[in-house]
């Protein structure tokens, strides 16, 4: 059988002073715990902002010999492998190879600089036109007139055992000078 | 001396500063800061009453956790296991967190053992504390059903059968019992549906319903008082009292400190796994439940049979209604445990049995040859499985091809002269539609080839109002552009 009441340590009856000190003590040490904690869990939410952005991966165009005779741009949809979080997705997106002259070319998005629409390639303009805003640009690429701030962005582009391969990056939009987003 | 006053006095008012008297004079935050802090307890504060602050203390704990995992679980049968192994391998902390929920669960198992002992052994129900108790009783049937639900989610060979087992039992149920199983599982066999209503129970159903419960249990326990030791009377205290603040909370406080220590180091070093993903096929795995549902599953393998429904069924329904009526039965004011052997014994003799089966079918899966080898090859296949680096899950390809490029020549014609006409500006570039017009995909099934030419020459008026140009193409353009239109699909 416990005594009423009576604990090891005697309080004393608290005076105010003491019981607002003893509350600042408890929240204290409460903060404290508390912070504590929360730093796994920030640390677990901000994770996919510490993920560093992966490389471009590479993705195959089609077999060079298509490309060493062009007589003007041509679309290809290429497959590009993305990791997205916890799964690979493979999404895809369309380039124009085109022709520079003495069978070299370039290959360039199809991603308007502009606001991202896809850019058609109208051969019987000899130039290539945003549906969007109405952007222009020659048959190589080069900005003429309309709302992009400059040309479309050629990719970084490889041949591999008679492959053409081409690394597709997203470039910002709406600025002058092409740099790779994300 | 503890201060001996009335529990309504309205000396010892803490003294109120700057800010928090412009807080109050909006919120009256103070009185209800000294209504929640006064809370007499009469016979003053003890460590005996510190497991129902360290339960909600801990629910809180699993409502954190549990909301931040969900910012990478997926609850469908594709993704959740893959999900949790992403948690478990690749997020910061993520396995810590998992850890922590997980044995969180338990914790609060342990804590609900400690507490409903406590409660029983004090005779702390007694006086008018009848609702008190039943409310405690749901909370418990809640908590259990969290246990329950939340072993289904991470999707591995572990918490797919037990759950398979698990729901299983309910079929056993008289009368309703099948299709209260098929409405569990979303279906007669366990799957994505599955895992559908499980993540929703175990996310949304119960911990409301548990939130709910708990303000009712606290505002029921603030209403009846703290009931103090066992020589106290239920319903007249006569104890100097002392109050919640600060002693009663600092040992709150210092108890559920150690609780969240002892979790942190426990989760720190010893994390929990992650088996292999379910496999639905597999008949070599054998399932076993958490450790404290292992009484009831070795409990269910000794009335199988003709006793299953007896056994299996009535006697639990009957002991749980038998322990909820307690303050009902046991009604008297005497609250000494040596003086109330019925139900301390009951109670008693009911954990024993309960720790015994659970030893009982301990010892069994340790017997057994068969059983043993095969427990250890799935323990060593989870600590493989967590060896193993993450595996990325790969998406098939999207089969829709961007529409840049096709082989039929008049249908490529027709592409161009739809990009050069401004129809994709409403129509939307590959014609999905916008805002601004309809969809022209599946058009082609609508209209023959020589409808769809007429219509380009010849709007509708309800084509006219909407904002359509006149079409001015000649005859092999107008083809191409209606050749286009036929492909969208």
């Amino acid at each position: 059988m416990p005594a009423p009441a009576h604990l090891p340590e005697q309080m004393p009856v608290p005076v105010p002073e003491r019981r607002s000190f003893l509350g600042l003590l408890l929240a204290a040490a409460g903060g404290l715990v508390s912070a504590t904690l929360a730093i796994p869990l920030m640390r677990f939410a901000t994770f996919p902002l510490r993920v560093p952005s992966e490389e471009a991966s590479w993705s195959d165009v089609g077999k060079i010999d298509e490309f060493l005779s062009l007589a003007e741009p041509v679309a290809r949809t290429i497959d590009v492998k993305k990791i997205d979080g916890w799964r690979s997705s493979v999404v895809q997106n369309g380039v124009y190879i085109v022709p520079t002259g003495s069978g070299n070319f370039k290959v360039l998005s199809s991603v308007c600089p502009h606001l991202g629409c896809a850019v058609r390639w109208i051969g019987k303009r000899d130039k290539f036109i945003c549906p969007c805003h109405g952007g222009t640009f020659t048959n190589i690429g080069v900005h003429i007139s309309g709302p992009p701030l400059r040309a479309m962005d050629e990719l970084e582009s490889k041949v591999e055992n008679g492959i053409l391969k081409v690394r597709f990056q997203y470039f910002r939009q709406l600025v002058a000078k092409k740099e790779p987003v994300g | 001396m503890p201060d001996p006053e009335h529990p309504l006095s309205q000396e010892n008012q803490r003294p109120i500063s700057g800010w928090m008297k412009w807080l109050d004079r909006r919120t009256d935050i103070h009185s209800l800061l000294n209504e929640a802090l006064d809370e007499p307890i009469p016979g003053g504060a003890r460590w005996a009453y510190v497991f129902g602050s360290g339960l909600l203390y801990l629910f809180l704990s699993q409502v954190i956790t549990g909301v931040f995992l969900t910012l990478y679980y997926v609850p469908s049968s594709d993704h959740a296991h893959t999900t949790v192994s992403y948690i478990s391998k690749v997020v910061s902390s993520g396995l810590f967190l998992r850890s922590i929920h997980a044995y969180g669960a338990t914790a609060i198992i342990i804590l609900l053992f400690l507490h409903i002992s406590q409660t029983l052994l004090y005779g702390s129900y007694k006086g008018r504390r009848e609702l008190l108790w039943l409310s405690g009783c749901f909370l418990l049937a809640l908590m259990l059903g969290m246990a329950f639900t939340g072993y289904l989610l991470p999707w591995d060979q572990k918490a797919y059968f037990a759950t398979a087992v698990g729901t299983n039992i309910i079929s056993e149920v008289p009368l309703i019992g099948e299709p209260l199983q098929q409405l569990l599982r979303g279906g007669p066999q366990m799957g994505t549906l599955t895992l559908s209503r499980f993540f929703v129970l175990h996310v949304f159903v119960l911990p409301g319903m548990l939130i709910a419960f708990i303000a009712m249990h606290v505002f029921l326990f603030r209403k009846a008082g703290a009931a103090g030791p066992f020589k106290e009377d239920p319903v007249y205290p006569k104890l100097p009292t002392q109050k919640f603040y600060p002693r009663q909370l600092v040992m709150d406080m210092v108890a559920s400190l150690l609780i969240v220590l002892a979790l942190a180091l426990v989760a720190y070093f010893v994390p929990v796994h992650l088996g292999p993903e379910a496999n639905t096929s597999d008949t070599s795995y054998i399932p076993r439940p958490e450790w404290y549902y292992l009484p009831i599953f070795q409990w269910l393998k000794v009335v199988s049979g003709r006793w299953s429904l007896f056994g299996g069924i009535l006697l639990p329904g009957l002991l749980a209604l038998l322990f909820a009526a307690i303050p009902f039965l046991d009604r008297g004011r005497e609250r000494r445990p040596w003086k109330r052997p019925v139900v301390v014994a009951g109670f008693a003799i009911f954990v024993a049995c309960y720790a015994g089966l659970g030893a009982i079918s301990y010892r069994d899966d340790r017997t057994d040859q068969n059983v043993a080898a095969q427990l250890t090859r799935q323990k060593q296949a989870e600590i493989d499985y967590m060896r193993q680096p993450f595996q990325i899950q790969s998406q098939p390809s999207n089969p829709v091809p961007v529409a840049l490029v096709t082989a039929d020549p008049l249908i490529a014609k027709g592409t161009a002269i739809f990009a050069e006409q401004p129809c994709g500006g409403c129509h939307g570039d590959r014609g999905e539609g916008t805002t601004e017009a309809p969809a022209l995909i599946g058009i082609g099934q609508k209209y023959s080839s020589n409808q769809l030419a007429f219509l380009l020459h010849h709007r509708t008026p309800q084509m006219i109002k909407g904002g359509m140009p006149p079409v001015d193409l000649n005859q092999a353009d107008t083809d191409a552009l209606v050749a286009y239109l036929r492909s969208l699909k």
